[in-house]
């Protein structure tokens, strides 16, 4: 022990750590929770670019057209790869997680979460068939 | 098996210094110890000064949760031998105010648990001569899980969100409302779900779900906070679309 201690009277000074603006990377989970979050923006863009297609099909067979063309250049091509990563990280992780907050009952027992989830991956890969049905008769 | 291990523990004295640093001390390595061991071995034989909470030793009281290797954990429940060949760095529960070297003030916490009403409240008690409220083992079966909880704040330590929010009522708080809520004798969740859809309840969680993974009694507060939104959200579309009577 060193010197002699001199005490503080009256209230203990507490002391308080500030939140780094880094603590999203202080761990994996921190920083996948982040990059979750951060899938929403993907998700605008689609429903973004869904809306640009309505309005080029409303404008007619030309516009349409110029709309293909523009979706085929590099940029967009990237774009799209790297928001269609981010849409399907949301899709997944976001499956994984309704477990947690759907307690299904049957008959007064708690259905398991691998059931729940495996419910959601079956309606996604029936409506993913209805859609490419449509779309490759097309 | 080395026969010592280093143990280096955040220390703060407030009368001496501004800001915590850390200590190093080397204890001897037994099988069986636990970090709460270790410390207590500190303690006793090499620096008495130290200053860190524990009660129980068995992971019932919840006193002695600390940061193991940047994990918070219950210290009377993580082994020494998992992390070997050390260093292990012990430090007090993040986003708490250290009061001592490991010790932190708990107040906040105690005032959000009181603030969620924690216990059964009825509309109108029965009279003692009708006995007691009896439960089925499938009602008990929906809220025991919740009702874990010894609250040793390590859920608040794991959750940025009460970090960055510190009004947020926190994890374990909110779990044990659910805990009440989900409780056959209780008619308590509507005075419950007006304290905790507010700002700073239910809504400020963004599901990081780390307070679940750290809880040392599985109570899982993530899933409790989830359910509670969505029956909160349910209640809110009732009370838009149906007429009073039938809520």
């Amino acid at each position: 022990m060193s010197a002699e201690p001199h005490y503080t009277l009256y209230h203990p000074r507490w002391y308080r750590r500030r939140v780094s603006v880094w603590w999203w990377l202080q761990n994996r989970s921190y920083t996948r929770f982040v990059l979750r979050e951060l899938t929403s923006v993907f998700v605008a863009f689609f429903a973004g670019l869904y809306l640009w297609q309505l309005h080029a099909i409303a404008q007619g067979p030309e516009a349409y057209g110029q709309f293909l063309v523009r979706l085929k250049t590099p940029f967009f091509l990237t774009v799209d790869a790297v928001a269609f990563f981010f849409v399907l990280f949301h899709a997944i992780t976001w499956f994984n997680l309704t477990p947690k907050a759907m307690v299904v009952r049957l008959r007064g027992k708690r259905v398991p979460d691998w059931v729940v989830v495996g419910s959601n991956y079956a309606a996604w890969l029936v409506v993913s068939g209805a859609v490419a049905l449509v779309l490759l008769r097309g | 098996m080395p026969s010592t291990v280093a143990l280096t523990v955040t220390r703060y004295r407030p009368e001496r210094e501004s800001e915590p640093t850390f200590q190093t001390y080397e204890i001897p390595f037994r099988k069986d110890w636990v970090v709460l061991d270790a410390l207590n071995h500190v303690k006793d034989r090499l620096d008495g000064s130290l200053s860190f909470r524990w009660s129980c030793r068995m992971g019932v009281c919840g006193s002695c949760g600390m940061k193991v290797n940047g994990t918070p954990k219950l210290t009377c429940a993580t082994f020494l031998s998992d992390y070997l060949p050390g260093p292990i760095r012990v430090e007090p529960l993040d986003y708490f105010p250290v009061v001592r070297d490991l010790v932190v003030d708990i107040t906040d916490f105690v005032r959000k648990l009181k603030q969620v009403k924690p216990w059964i409240l009825r509309k109108e008690e029965k009279p003692l001569g009708e006995g007691e409220y009896l439960q089925t083992p499938d009602q008990l079966d929906t809220y025991k899980q919740f009702s874990m909880c010894i609250n040793c704040m390590l859920c608040y330590s794991a959750c940025p969100i009460y970090g960055l929010e510190p009004g947020f009522i926190g994890p374990a708080a909110i779990a044990l409302a659910q805990r009440y809520n989900m409780d056959s004798r209780d008619q308590g969740a509507a005075e419950r779900l007006n304290i905790l859809s507010e700002h700073d309840g239910i809504w400020q969680c963004t599901f990081v779900g780390e307070c679940t993974k750290v809880c040392p009694k599985h109570v899982d507060p993530a899933g409790a906070i989830q359910q509670y939104k969505l029956s909160g959200a349910t209640h809110w579309i009732k009370s838009l679309l149906l007429p009073r009577g039938t809520r």
